[in-house]
């Protein structure tokens, strides 16, 4: 039998226990345990919350929109398939992430029979990890482009990235992932993570300097 | 701190989880270091750039074509 201070503290360690665990459930939980019950509008709005992500991802990763669309359908079908799997110790996004980066990775192997397409791939590289460009920016990007000119060389520059850093640089960079969540959907620790971002950044800024560094006006030293 | 270990702290920099001390060497560092101060300056408009500019964004009409043919699928599947 508890005194009623014994209560009173019994009922309050209760509340500062479980409240965080209240505060941290995520909406998509529910739509997720709606979908495993067989609820099709669930699963039909996890699908129309995610599926431009999914594209984007997968158009990021093949480089091929084509593919991309396939990969989207078959990410979201594997993740119906695979629901009653999903445990929730992760967001449902970044399992689905997941699945969509291992369905590009496939895709990227088949389309290279003779070589195998991992995250480790070409990661090994050093070119461009290195700063070799200190000419500054200016003026800012959009100032120096329109945005189709700008859209036209941000592609053509992240296509020139090798698979694994393009990935990393997708997920954290562009799909605003935390390092945890993007070690998470692609198996690596998040060290490695840190260590390919740093690259994939560095190698970005430096292929991007060719078109966004400041050129001197004629006449002037070079 | 040397340029080696101002790009080995740029990571934990533009994730805002660098300790107070080191921001500030990371900021008295750019402020002697041109090189540096210019790779920090680009850097950040890289990463920028790419969040403010989708690069891939699915049309309307794909998505509406697309979102179909995802649910026609799963629809052929048991319990959907």
């Amino acid at each position: 039998m508890l005194t009623p201070h014994a209560l009173q503290v019994h009922l309050f360690l209760m509340t500062t226990i479980q409240s965080p665990v209240t505060e941290e459930i995520h909406p998509d939980v529910a739509l997720v345990e709606r979908a495993k019950a067989g609820d099709t509008a669930a699963f039909e709005q996890l699908v129309r919350q995610y599926e431009r992500q999914i594209f984007r991802v997968a158009q990021h990763i093949t480089q091929n929109r084509e593919d991309a669309e396939d990969i989207t359908q078959d990410a979201f079908l594997k993740a119906y398939e695979k629901l009653e799997q999903f445990q929730g110790n992760s967001k449902f996004s970044t399992w689905l992430v997941r699945i969509a980066v291992n369905e590009s990775l496939m895709r990227l192997r088949k389309r290279k029979t003779s070589k195998t397409v991992s995250m480790d791939e070409d990661v090994q590289t050093e070119e461009g990890s290195i700063p070799r460009d200190f000419a500054e920016w200016r003026p800012n990007p959009e100032q120096q482009y329109n945005q189709a000119e700008l859209g036209d060389i941000l592609g053509k520059t992240i296509q020139g990235l090798p698979p694994g850093f393009r990935t990393v640089f997708t997920l954290r960079d562009i799909e605003n992932l935390s390092t945890e969540e993007t070690a998470e959907a692609l198996g690596l620790s998040v060290p490695a993570v840190k260590s390919r971002l740093l690259r994939a950044r560095l190698q970005l800024r430096e292929r991007l300097s060719r078109y966004f560094r400041q050129t001197k006006k004629e006449g002037q030293p070079a | 701190m040397t340029c080696t270990d101002f790009l080995g702290q740029l990571t934990d920099y533009f994730d805002g989880q660098i300790s107070p001390e080191l921001l500030e060497e990371v900021r008295s560092h750019t402020a002697s270091c041109k090189h540096c101060e210019v790779v920090l300056d680009s850097t950040t408009k890289t990463i920028s750039v790419y969040r403010d500019h989708q690069v891939f964004e699915m049309p309307n009409d794909l998505q509406e074509r697309l979102h179909a043919a995802i649910m026609a699928r799963c629809s052929g599947r048991p319990g959907c």
